[in-house]
């Protein structure tokens, strides 16, 4: 919640002389909590490094039009223009992408949340090497949290995708499995 | 919430992606070739419905393909394709209008109001020409894909991914629109070919697609049909089984038939199965899927224990992965006369398809018994080295007979005359 707040705070700084505000000051906000380098060290906030522009318009596009419903996104979203959002989409696809975790990962979870990328395909459309392309977001390396949050969503259709292909493919899917999947798509090399 | 964040001044980064989202190529960020991971010993099959159920392992042209989803941003208006669109010669195309998130269905008021749904949108926009100048206004907002459109005296039907509603007397509340009123809610939630397209028939009735709920599944009672209700939503009845995806029909005027399109299953094959244009002459009649598709391919996985010959035949063919959508049929003057009660076709154009074909709108020329004599591309040049530079999806034919086709990748709207030159200018 501090992070939010400090969040706020630089929102409110930008807002205020909004003519002068340059993308860099405008960015400062976002990259306050999901990390500057790419990596985002706020819980169940996604990293953003590496991510495709258009998969980060898209999102862009959502919160601001509320058909992705995440308060604080949707607020800071709620004034951009068409081209404030490829603006900023094109900016944050430039950061640098997350490193895996330098953890010793945990042997049978690996082998399990591999085994379960192949059943389930998930690297026809994110990639062979989970990087994304285009819509399709870069899960590889991606923080757990928001990895297991975001399954989730998806599964409960709390989370409408851009086109409900996910609901689909998490249909079958437990909720131990998804903790399988979010174990090794975080520690993925 | 933060109240603080007030409105913003433009970005002095000017955007340049919607050039970028036409020109790039769609699959531009390729990891290098490098061997799959391992794959475990049994992998069961994806799960019902998934797109990928068929997708041959280990191949990586197949790897390649993805549907291709659309920019959420209208482009615009100097970056719309027109210049680049072809068309026999004598006819014009023009921008109707511009600036309208992922157009889909088109339907057309009394008055002349142009009514616009959209599938990843949330909103039904009417396009309205007043002293020559274009105004957008939005009918209904809040709404889950409302993708399909009907109209009919002087109601407004919109088609959500699982419910019906109206406005009645649509065109005298543009300005301040009734939340429309629900009319039917019997239908199944399937996010997989769960948009439609709706239209109301010669007999008054409103007829509803349920496609199959993924690529190639065994199928329950509730989908993979045409059905038809009452306009106050009750008497249900089947029109048609054994459909996959339609998602755009229309009544032959001098038949009274119901012409539909259907869209053929992926990861059979780059070339099989074709779409198809479906006629029914009877109600209830079984066009297939998923045990035949193109009218002569028994599906590889159901098709065992069948024969195409249970089913009815396609009236044509219309090309691998196509995704034939909306059509109409041509009632209008001001076309030469071999286009008279032609049908105008969009074809959205493949993915599924290293090179995409499709991308166009198809006239079929009919014969006097409702039976197709011939088929040929009407406008093209959607496909520009083998990336989208605009899709089409849905025609609608005005009153003075030229014809409008909305564009789901641009946001936009053309509007296509004969003879005379284009007079709203682009």
């Amino acid at each position: 919640m501090r992070q939010v707040a400090a969040a706020i705070a630089l929102i409110c700084a930008a807002g205020q002389s909004p003519s002068a505000a340059t993308l860099t000051e405008r960015l400062a906000p976002c990259l306050a909590c999901h990390g500057a380098n790419g990596r985002s060290e706020t819980t169940e906030v996604p990293s953003l490094g590496g991510q495709p522009a258009p998969y980060l318009l898209i999102q862009l596009y959502l919160f601001r039009e509320k058909q992705r419903v995440a308060e604080i996104m949707n607020d800071m979203t709620l004034d951009f223009t068409d081209d404030d959002l490829r603006a900023f989409s094109d900016a944050i696809a430039k950061l640098p992408p997350p490193r895996p975790l330098a953890d010793v990962p945990d042997a049978a979870r690996m082998q399990s949340g591999q085994a379960l990328i192949g059943q389930h395909r998930c690297n026809t459309c994110h990639n062979l090497d989970l990087t994304g392309r285009e819509n399709i977001p870069r899960i590889a390396d991606q923080r757990e949290d928001y990895l297991v949050k975001t399954l989730r969503e998806y599964k409960s259709n709390a989370r409408h995708g851009y086109d409900g292909v996910m609901a689909e493919v998490l249909t079958p899917i437990t909720d131990t499995q998804i903790l399988d999947l979010a174990y090794y798509i975080a520690r993925f090399r | 919430m933060i109240p603080c964040v007030t409105a913003r001044r433009s970005m002095l980064l000017v955007g340049t992606i919607a050039g970028l989202l036409l020109a790039a190529p769609v699959f531009a960020q390729q990891p290098p070739a490098s061997a799959p991971p391992a794959a475990p010993a049994a992998a069961p099959a994806p799960p019902p419905g998934s797109a990928l159920i068929g997708r041959p392992e280990g191949n990586p042209a197949a790897a390649k393909l993805a549907p291709v989803a659309p920019p959420p941003l209208p482009a615009p208006p100097d970056k719309l394709p027109t210049a680049k669109l072809k068309l026999p010669p004598g006819f014009n195309i023009e921008v109707y209008a511009s600036g309208i998130a992922n157009a889909r269905s088109l339907r057309i008021g009394d008055k002349g109001t142009v009514f616009v749904g959209t599938r990843v949108g949330n909103k039904v926009t009417a396009v309205v020409k007043k002293d020559g100048k274009t105004e957008l206004k939005t009918v209904a907002a809040g709404l889950y894909r409302p993708n399909g459109l009907a109209y009919h005296d002087g109601t407004l039907y919109i088609a959500e991914l699982s419910q019906i509603s109206k406005i009645d007397d649509v065109e005298a509340n543009l300005d301040n629109p009734p939340k429309p009123t629900v009319i039917y809610t019997d239908l199944p939630k399937d996010e997989a070919h769960g948009w439609k397209f709706i239209g109301i028939g010669p007999d008054n009735k409103l007829y509803i697609p349920v496609g199959q709920p993924g690529n190639n599944v065994l199928h329950d009672s509730d989908h993979g049909q045409i059905r038809r209700i009452n306009l106050d939503g009750t008497g249900r009845e089947t029109v048609a089984l054994g459909v996959r995806n339609s998602v755009g029909f229309d009544w032959n005027p001098v038949n009274k038939q119901l012409y539909f399109s259907d869209n053929g299953r992926d990861w059979v094959s780059e070339d099989v199965p074709e779409d198809k244009l479906n006629r029914v002459t009877k109600l209830g009649e079984d066009f297939g899927v998923p045990y035949c598709y193109q009218g002569n391919l028994p599906d590889p996985e159901f098709g065992w224990g069948h024969s195409c010959s249970e089913f009815v035949p396609p009236i044509l063919l219309t090309g691998p992965h196509s995704a034939g959508l909306g059509l109409r049929f041509y009632t209008g003057d001001m076309f030469p006369k071999k286009y008279k009660n032609a049908i105008f076709l969009a074809r959205h154009g493949s993915w599924n398809r290293t090179n995409k074909f499709g991308g166009d709108i198809l006239v079929v020329y009919l014969n006097k018994d409702g039976t197709v004599k011939s088929s040929e591309p009407f406008l093209t040049g959607f496909i520009e080295n083998n990336n989208y530079i605009g899709r089409p999806v849905d025609v609608e034919i005005m009153r003075d007979g030229s014809m409008l086709v909305s564009d789901d990748f641009n946001g936009a709207v053309y509007r296509i005359t004969y003879g005379k030159a284009a007079s709203a200018g682009r």
